[in-house]
């Protein structure tokens, strides 16, 4: 990296890239007069997976588990963002029961992040102790993922037309004691940091920028919210049934540390009022999409082979260009689910559905075209732009990571601050190395 | 909807030698234009209130002309829109204006296409890769970049004596 000094009798000092108190492995170079930075520059891409060369050479049911690697403590927040674009291209919508469930997973996954995010704040500060009492809370939260999605962190729940399964019958008691856990957690994190003279000298003014400076650099989420500008993609552009729900986008005066601290704090708490009131309104019904929705797929319902209609009949609409009969031979199957296992073992019409839905060369097969679609991750608008060919395989998957952005404005937050403040103000912004670099 | 009929005419009348298409698939409204009208038109939207630059990328079309398409988010928050500003961008000349002065988190965002696809940002204050290393030959989201190809391990700066 070719970095230039400003002055002569400054000194140069690199941060990383694996240093004991980085989240992820980043290198930090540090222009420093004394003990504050004068410059500071980032260098990224020890962490690249290739996602998203991965991506083109996978189909798109397989894309589904190397989303969870994005932003590996949110994970499921990824999978619903992914899921919803392949859906918008295919122009499917799912059953109401799933879109409740996929909105309180979400919100578990934003709280576990935010936990993620914040304990490490007052670690980095010396208050282990928020720390432990942080992660346990976590720990109750990551609990309740398991036994929903059978994994705690790579948990690959959502699928493309709803989710994997339905909630087990102990949900509410066991989501109850998570929540309970995660409040008394925020009472005594209030009560250990939020008036403590230690932390407020270490994260007031700390780590400033301001709200032009913030949408110069693409800044979205709690970062863009901590310096009092109001964005939220569930306000804005809601997806699922964010605009049935009552909840607040909590703001920031100073876009500094402790402002960054308190908006995530606080968003904890409203995230603990979406999923209160969503598992009060949750209907009962199916999770997957329901057959007659998926025009002009559904045309035909396997479970009753003897009553095909037959495929001339069906009119395609001219955004399915890419899907038409002698392009896809097996059109008249459903092709976004994959049958119920029942059909499977006993019809040979659902076994070939099952086989014709996971191999390689056919399974979901959307129609051509280009979607952007994004959701409010927990750092931010996390946006997928997807571009499809025609063929089982995306053609290019693009991700909007709010880290990137996140990160290209760091150096503007650290320089002319201490030493030591880089590490509180790095952790303030939570980057994911995961999501950061793909 | 009248909002976009009146933005597709300013559009149309003030930049006529770039402007191509307005199309609005899916529901996310497009603009097509040449690759020469990138920094004007790009700097007319921010000023009509696409403020926030949300991703620069690029598709690689291998065997069309023109071959890469960048493509440009943008947000309005005024107006609770998103707009997509694709240009076409030919091998022989992979060369697109930078707008690095426009928006500041576009030097990494361009910085990650060149890394990818080799398409060359003029103007930019510091074109070098960011998710590969120096050393990598290639650019590795071509479409003829071969999913499975290796490259041999750096040379050692200082070999052992």
């Amino acid at each position: 990296m070719d970095f230039k000094p400003l002055r002569k009798d400054t000194m140069l000092l690199n941060m990383g890239p694996s240093h004991p108190a980085m989240h992820g492995i980043i290198r930090i170079l540090l222009e420093l007069d004394g003990e504050r930075v004068v410059k500071a520059d980032v260098e990224i891409g020890y962490l690249h997976r290739a996602f998203e060369k991965t991506a083109e050479n996978k189909t798109y049911l397989q894309v589904i588990p190397y989303t969870d690697r994005l932003n590996y403590v949110s994970p499921i927040i990824n999978n619903v963002g992914y899921c919803m674009t392949v859906e918008k291209l295919l122009g499917i919508e799912v059953p109401e029961r799933a879109q409740y469930i996929r909105v309180i997973m979400s919100e578990i996954s934003r709280i576990t992040d935010h936990l993620t995010c914040l304990g490490p704040i007052a670690m980095e500060m010396g208050a282990m102790t928020v720390f432990l009492y942080m992660m346990r809370a976590r720990e109750f939260l990551y609990d309740v993922l398991e036994h929903v999605t059978g994994a705690r962190l790579t948990v690959s729940y959502v699928r493309i037309g709803g989710v994997k399964a339905d909630l087990p019958s102990n949900f509410e008691n066991l989501l109850k004691k998570g929540i309970e856990d995660t409040k008394k957690c925020l009472r005594e994190t209030h009560g250990l940091l939020s008036k403590n003279k230690i932390f407020i000298d270490r994260t007031r003014n700390i780590g400033v920028i301001s709200k032009e400076e913030a949408i110069s650099y693409g800044f979205t989420g709690p970062v863009l919210r901590s310096t009092g500008f109001y964005y939220d993609v569930r306000k804005a552009f809601p997806y699922l049934i964010y605009d049935l729900l009552d909840f607040e986008v909590p703001l920031g005066e100073r876009g500094d540390n402790y402002d960054r601290y308190m908006v995530r704090m606080q968003e904890i708490e409203q995230s603990i009022r979406i999923i209160e009131q969503a598992m009060k309104k949750m209907p009962k019904g199916e999770i997957m999409v329901e057959k007659k929705k998926l025009e002009p797929y559904s045309v035909v319902d396997m479970s009753f082979s003897g009553k095909r209609i037959h495929p001339e009949k069906v009119q395609l609409s001219p955004n399915l260009e890419g899907s038409e009969m002698e392009r896809s031979k097996f059109i008249y199957s459903s092709k976004f689910t994959p049958p119920p296992k029942e059909e499977v073992y006993t019809s040979i019409e659902g076994l070939i559905k099952h086989f014709m839905f996971y191999i390689p060369t056919e399974g979901i097969k959307p129609p051509k075209g280009e979607v952007y679609f994004s959701v409010e991750g927990a750092n931010g608008e996390l946006g997928y732009y997807l571009v499809s060919d025609g063929s089982s395989k995306p053609y290019k998957l693009h991700v909007r990571a709010p880290c990137f952005h996140l990160m290209a404005g760091f150096p503007k937050m650290i320089e002319g601050y201490m030493v030591a403040d880089i590490i509180p103000t790095f952790a303030s912004i939570n980057m994911i190395g995961g999501e950061l670099e793909r | 909807m009248e909002r976009k009929e009146e933005l597709n005419k300013e559009i149309q009348e003030r930049f006529q030698e770039f402007y191509i298409d307005f199309i609005s698939p899916f529901g996310d409204d497009t603009l097509i234009i040449k690759k020469e009208g990138i920094f004007p038109v790009l700097s007319f939207l921010k000023n009509y209130g696409f403020e926030l630059l949300l991703d620069i990328t690029a598709v690689d079309y291998l065997g069309k002309k023109p071959r890469f398409e960048v493509v440009y988010h943008l947000l309005s928050f005024k107006d609770r829109k998103r707009i997509r500003v694709k240009a076409g961008v030919d091998e022989d000349d992979p060369k697109v204006t930078t707008v690095t002065s426009l928006w500041k988190n576009a030097d990494w965002l361009e910085r990650e296409v060149w890394d990818m696809y080799g398409i060359i940002f003029e103007g930019h204050p510091n074109l070098k890769r960011i998710l590969m290393y120096e050393e990598f030959k290639g650019h590795p989201l071509r479409k003829d970049y071969p999913f499975r190809k290796r490259q041999p391990r750096i040379e050692l700066l200082y070999p052992e004596d």
